[in-house]
């Protein structure tokens, strides 16, 4: 079984889509002071999004400090992306940014805190993208 | 010359480099580098493409903007400044007073489409129109009463986002079916940047919501979700009938309704509120949802379909917080 990390702002729209997933997943934390997760095994990042229009942005600060370190980022699978689709072409950005640095795929995207069918479809998804990972690594 | 007693609370200058709240200097910031004038859009790019709409649609299209327009006034003059008593930072002031001034942008710009589009008359028209029309003005009247001074400040919180979040969509609707046909897109690109300013001022004042309502004791925080939901409701009611009378004639009301489902949900959703409409009511035309956020397919890896296997392209990033 692997792991899912996610990091949710003070708002708490992804925060409330991981606690519907009923998941157990560790938060990045909000204030830099706080500590970071050490992921010991694969995991998969939800990460939100907060583009300024042109794109700047997009992932958020402590975010970018969690995979700025080596053995975390190399246990990286997949990124999910949030978003909201009223911010046009930079709707869930953060998740394209991240897969580009990390050259990994983004695997799906929800707006806000997500819908019922965005619950299921990435409660659904990360079952089968854990059961294809693992049997890709036997 | 005798100084004045002292009787109300100290004058204090803004200190920015003391927040109190992270999110009022990210608020702050996003709306200040996303700040927009009219004039740089390219609107009389479209007066080709306006005079191949029919009579009808070009009235829709007017009174819909004349709509979208009072939302913007009211939103300008009343909603955004009654929130200032309530704030708990001065940062959260100077937020709301620069949300004010946008949605005086807004409200201006509508005014720059009718000029470059339409005819004094035509325009003089949808004025009128918008005083006499029922569901247009009940709808105001039911928001500005929750803006009314004497009101509780939690419900005055949960009308702005409905308004920010909800009411504006069965005209957000119109600019982005035209869009999706190619049709008036340059007054699309403008609607666009409305719709990105109403997407943050949402989010920031359902935010503050949230936080306001942490610390109440558990029967309050139960009387403002009913509140909220109730007005919901009421507000749905007076946007279905809108939609219809508008729309019936495109044959286009159903498809409105889906978007208002799902835009309802989002604005509970700002709220930190769950959902009130079920899924199967709330799927939007994809030719709409393209229009909105064009250049972002929908990428679904888990079940094979959109283009989700594409490792990103080259996307702005600031290179100096990534080490690798």
């Amino acid at each position: 079984m692997a792991g899912l990390i996610y990091y949710s702002s003070v708002s708490g729209n992804t925060a409330r889509l991981v606690a519907a997933l009923g998941i157990q997943a560790d938060r990045i934390p909000v204030r830099p002071a706080d500590p970071m997760p050490a992921p010991a095994r694969p995991y998969v990042l939800i990460c939100p999004t907060f583009a300024d229009g042109a794109g700047r942005g997009a992932v958020p600060k402590q975010v970018i400090r969690f995979l700025n370190d080596p053995p975390t980022r190399a246990l990286l699978r997949g990124v999910i992306g949030a978003g909201n689709r009223n911010f046009g072409a930079t709707f869930a950005l953060s998740g394209d940014v991240i897969a580009a640095k990390c050259n990994v795929p983004v695997l799906y995207r929800f707006e806000m805190a997500g819908t019922e069918t965005d619950i299921a479809c990435i409660r659904a998804g990360l079952d089968k993208f854990w059961r294809t990972e693992c049997s890709i690594m036997a | 010359m005798k100084d004045l007693p002292h009787t109300t609370a100290v004058p204090r200058a803004i200190n920015w480099n003391r927040i109190q709240d992270d999110k009022d200097l990210e608020v702050w910031n996003r709306l200040t580098v996303n700040f927009w004038l009219p004039e740089k859009v390219p609107l009389s790019n479209d007066v080709q493409s306006w005079a191949t709409l029919t009579d009808a649609e070009r009235t829709l299209t007017i009174r819909v903007l004349t709509g979208l327009t009072l939302l913007d006034t009211i939103q300008n003059t009343v909603g955004a400044p009654s929130l200032l008593p309530d704030a708990q930072t001065p940062h959260e002031e100077a937020v709301l007073t620069n949300i004010a001034f946008m949605e005086a942008v807004h409200a201006r710009s509508y005014s720059s489409i009718f000029s470059t589009l339409c005819s004094t008359k035509e325009v003089d028209e949808a004025f009128r129109w918008s005083e006499e029309n029922p569901h247009l003005q009940a709808k105001s009247r039911l928001i500005l009463q929750e803006y009314n001074a004497t009101a509780d400040p939690y419900k005055r919180k949960i009308a702005s986002v409905f308004l920010e979040s909800f009411l504006f969509y069965s005209g957000f609707y119109l600019p982005m079916y035209w869009s999706s046909r190619a049709k008036l897109t340059n007054t699309a690109d403008l609607i666009r940047l409305i719709i990105r300013d109403e997407a943050i001022h949402g989010y920031y004042i359902g935010y503050k919501f949230q936080r306001a309502i942490e610390h109440l004791p558990e029967p309050k925080r139960a009387d403002l979700k009913e509140f909220a939901f109730s007005l919901m409701f009421d507000l749905y009611d007076l946007e279905a009938h809108y939609t219809a009378e508008l729309y019936d004639d495109l044959g286009l009301t159903e498809d409105v309704k889906a978007f208002l489902h799902y835009n309802a949900n989002k604005a509970l959703q700002n709220l930190g509120y769950e959902a009130l409409f079920p899924a199967q009511s709330c799927e939007v035309n994809p030719a709409i949802l393209a229009a909105l956020s064009p250049d972002s397919e929908n990428h679904d890896f888990f079940s094979g379909s959109g283009s989700s296997y594409v490792i990103g392209k080259a996307v702005a990033t600031e290179d100096e917080d990534w080490d690798f």
